[in-house]
């Protein structure tokens, strides 16, 4: 193994890591406000179809990006609603959006399989991009992937130093405190949806505007799911989120890793690698059952119904 | 003004209407699509849900389909009475496939008597082990279910693919990634020469009538109930969570086991890389639609394999991509969710209380 060949994977583990990192980070707001969303995957593949539609009818991908957005926010307002003014279970409510996610994407996508877009072309940051190793690793990629550095470090700071922070710990600690202070409980738990919606939406424009740019059913094959897991191995904190996604990256491409290095192993078997990686994670987080009570939000997936105060 | 009020007590009625008025409410959604789509809305929804139904060789098709929905949805509706999220039925039902037929490939050349049950058990057993590794997890390690049985649903898939393209492929097979043909003596027998519905799915039906009656008169049943219900009363009365868990997961697991193994041993009759549409996901709708009752699966599960044999004639006679019934299952569940709504709350309209004051 030489030092370019390692360059090589943290780099894809980087691009890989990608989509993750943004589907985690929309999901960690929805979870610190109480609400746990299992729609994951049903927004982000409705997010992946109509980001490459708006860009392969346009030929625009910025307009893509922006049309992803969207409908991420419109699916993740149908889950709100039923969840936040309905009192349905979050769990059911959840699994249905990814069901309907999945075949409303297959269906509006059927006619786009197989084309391909423009996606984006990488951006060498100059100076940055010089750094012995690191430089190469994290500064020559595409435009989505320094939105997501920034998106980490913005959402760090908002979900830590800032009051809006505060009040979305509060909402997802003990929203009948929050209710009594005055703070509108179903509105943060709105909000803090629908960013959640718009990061998955996000995360599949970057599949099929830029992983793989072309549509494929059922094309995050999992990372929804996957991201859900991410989020509790992360202790919901985003440091380790972001790291959380690159080590999740790197189990996705280690079948090329050890292809590399000349072993034969069935590409089947390899495939299983990052969802294998993610039970022993789950295990071995949760084996301390202590520890996840301290750290999960106190009212995670349990209803608020502010009709039931008075 | 129309006011939301909670009533005092669930409403029975509401429980049973909600499934119909949801159906209800998605054939709507779907007219208006299909609509907007330019494909006349009757024509679709008569190939959709009278087609299926209108002629001996579509009956059975959707019989074929019905089987595996009904086996899953019975399993996983007892798993989330005992507020166990088993999401797991699609794996389970492609592992029971996978040790099915590496049961059934031992007997290609045979007439053995026992090669069917032998398939059968192996299936079952196979499955039953897809659903008590995330049991074990979530009871030695606290792991959470959900998210546990949906990896090893992934886990699974590859699993199958990596069977049916290396030790399970047909040697004599030209590469193609495919199991030899099975043996009859390992193919469930035909209910009718005409179709391809096999003497599985009269075991479904009975599995689920005995699943009713586990959970009408068993104790068993009393606890799956209870701590459905109240969890903190059920362990107050004493009983044993643990035990509870691995009887009604291995149940769940075994139910989609043989539905994977009927699979392979029925209708198609080898191991093939698309054994299921889904079946797995469809059941957890089917078993809400049902209302988590064995019996109510039944019904569900038709409505359900008549929509999917309705998505299959829709797009044969009018394009319409196969898709749409994923679609249809979604809108379905979130009609369904928006329904049940009304089973704990009414709505009022107060228009004399000025009178009143």
């Amino acid at each position: 193994m030489d030092i370019d060949f390692i360059t090589q994977i943290l780099f894809a583990a980087i691009k890989t890591g990608t989509p993750l990192l943004f589907i985690a980070l929309g999901e960690v707001i929805c979870e610190k406000s109480g609400v746990l969303n299992l729609g994951q995957e049903g927004m982000m593949l409705m997010g992946a179809v109509v980001g490459f539609l708006a860009a392969y009818t346009t030929g625009s991908a910025g307009l893509g990006i922006f049309g992803a957005i969207f409908m991420g926010m419109i699916m993740s307002l149908i889950f709100a609603f039923l969840v936040l003014h309905l009192g349905a279970n979050q769990v059911a409510t959840g699994l249905a959006l990814t069901i309907f996610g999945t075949g409303l994407s297959a269906f509006v996508g059927a006619d786009v399989v197989g084309q391909t877009v423009q996606g984006f072309q990488p951006i060498i940051i100059p100076l940055l991009s010089d750094i012995p190793l690191l430089g190469k690793i994290l500064f020559t990629h595409d435009l989505l992937v320094y939105v997501s550095f920034a998106m980490a470090g913005s959402v760090a700071y908002v979900a830590n130093r800032t009051r809006t922070g505060l009040v979305l710990k509060a909402v997802g600690e003990n929203p009948h405190a929050a209710n009594a202070i005055g703070i509108k409980v179903l509105r943060v738990r709105y909000c803090a949806i629908m960013f959640g919606g718009a990061m998955a939406g996000l995360s599949g424009a970057y599949m099929s505007l830029v992983y793989t740019p072309m549509w494929i059913e059922n094309m995050s094959s999992g990372r929804g799911w996957i991201a859900l897991a991410l989020v509790v191995f992360a202790s919901w904190r985003i440091g380790n989120i972001m790291l959380g996604a690159y080590l999740f990256g790197l189990a996705s491409i280690m079948h090329l890793v050890l292809q590399g290095m000349g072993w034969s192993i069935s590409p089947n078997l390899l495939a299983m690698l990052p969802y294998v990686a993610t039970v022993l994670v789950m295990v071995i987080i949760s084996a301390d059952k202590f520890k996840e009570k301290l750290l999960a939000p106190r009212s995670l997936g349990k209803p608020f119904d502010p009709r039931q105060m008075a | 003004m129309i006011q939301v009020t909670a009533r005092i007590e669930p409403s029975k009625l509401m429980t049973f209407a909600s499934p119909l008025l949801a159906i209800f409410l998605t054939l709507i959604f779907g007219s208006i699509l299909f609509s907007l789509l330019d494909k006349d809305p009757l024509q679709a929804m008569h190939l959709l849900l009278i087609a299926p139904l209108s002629d001996a060789y579509n009956f059975s098709e959707m019989l074929v389909k019905m089987g595996p929905l009904l086996l899953c949805a019975v399993g996983l509706s007892l798993c989330y009475r005992a507020n166990l999220w088993n999401i797991g039925a699609e794996g389970q039902l492609l592992i029971g496939a996978l040790g099915g037929s590496a049961m059934a490939l031992q007997f290609v050349d045979s007439e053995a008597w026992f090669a069917l049950p032998l398939t059968l058990i192996a299936g079952i057993l196979s499955g039953m082990l897809w659903a008590a590794i995330p049991t074990f997890l979530k009871l030695k390690f606290n792991s959470n279910l959900i998210l546990t049985t949906i990896m090893f649903n992934y886990i699974a898939l590859y699993l199958l693919l990596w069977g049916v393209h290396g030790p399970l492929r047909d040697p004599d097979g030209f590469g193609f990634p495919e199991s030899a043909i099975f043996s009859d003596a390992t193919i469930l027998p035909l209910l009718n020469e005409d179709g391809r519905a096999h003497i599985g799915i009269i075991f479904a039906i009975l599995l689920a009538i005995f699943a009713a009656f586990v959970l009408a008169k068993s104790h068993l049943g009393f606890q799956i109930k209870v701590f459905g219900a109240d969890e903190p009363a059920a362990r107050y009365a004493g009983f044993n969570q643990t035990k509870l868990t691995w009887a009604v997961m291995l149940f769940a697991g075994a139910l989609a086991g043989l539905a994977g193994v009927s699979e392979v041993a029925g209708p198609i009759g080898q191991l093939v890389p698309g054994i299921s549409p889904g079946y797995g996901y469809s059941a957890i709708i089917v078993a809400y639609l049902g209302r988590l009752h064995p019996l109510g699966a039944l019904l569900s599960a038709t409505f359900m394999a008549v929509l999917y044999m309705g998505g299959d004639l829709a797009q044969i006679e009018m394009g319409i991509p196969i898709a749409v019934v994923g679609m249809f299952q979604g809108v379905l569940l979130f009609f369904l969710l928006a329904c049940d709504f009304f089973i704990h709350y009414r709505l009022t309209f107060p228009s004399n209380s000025q009178y009143q004051n």
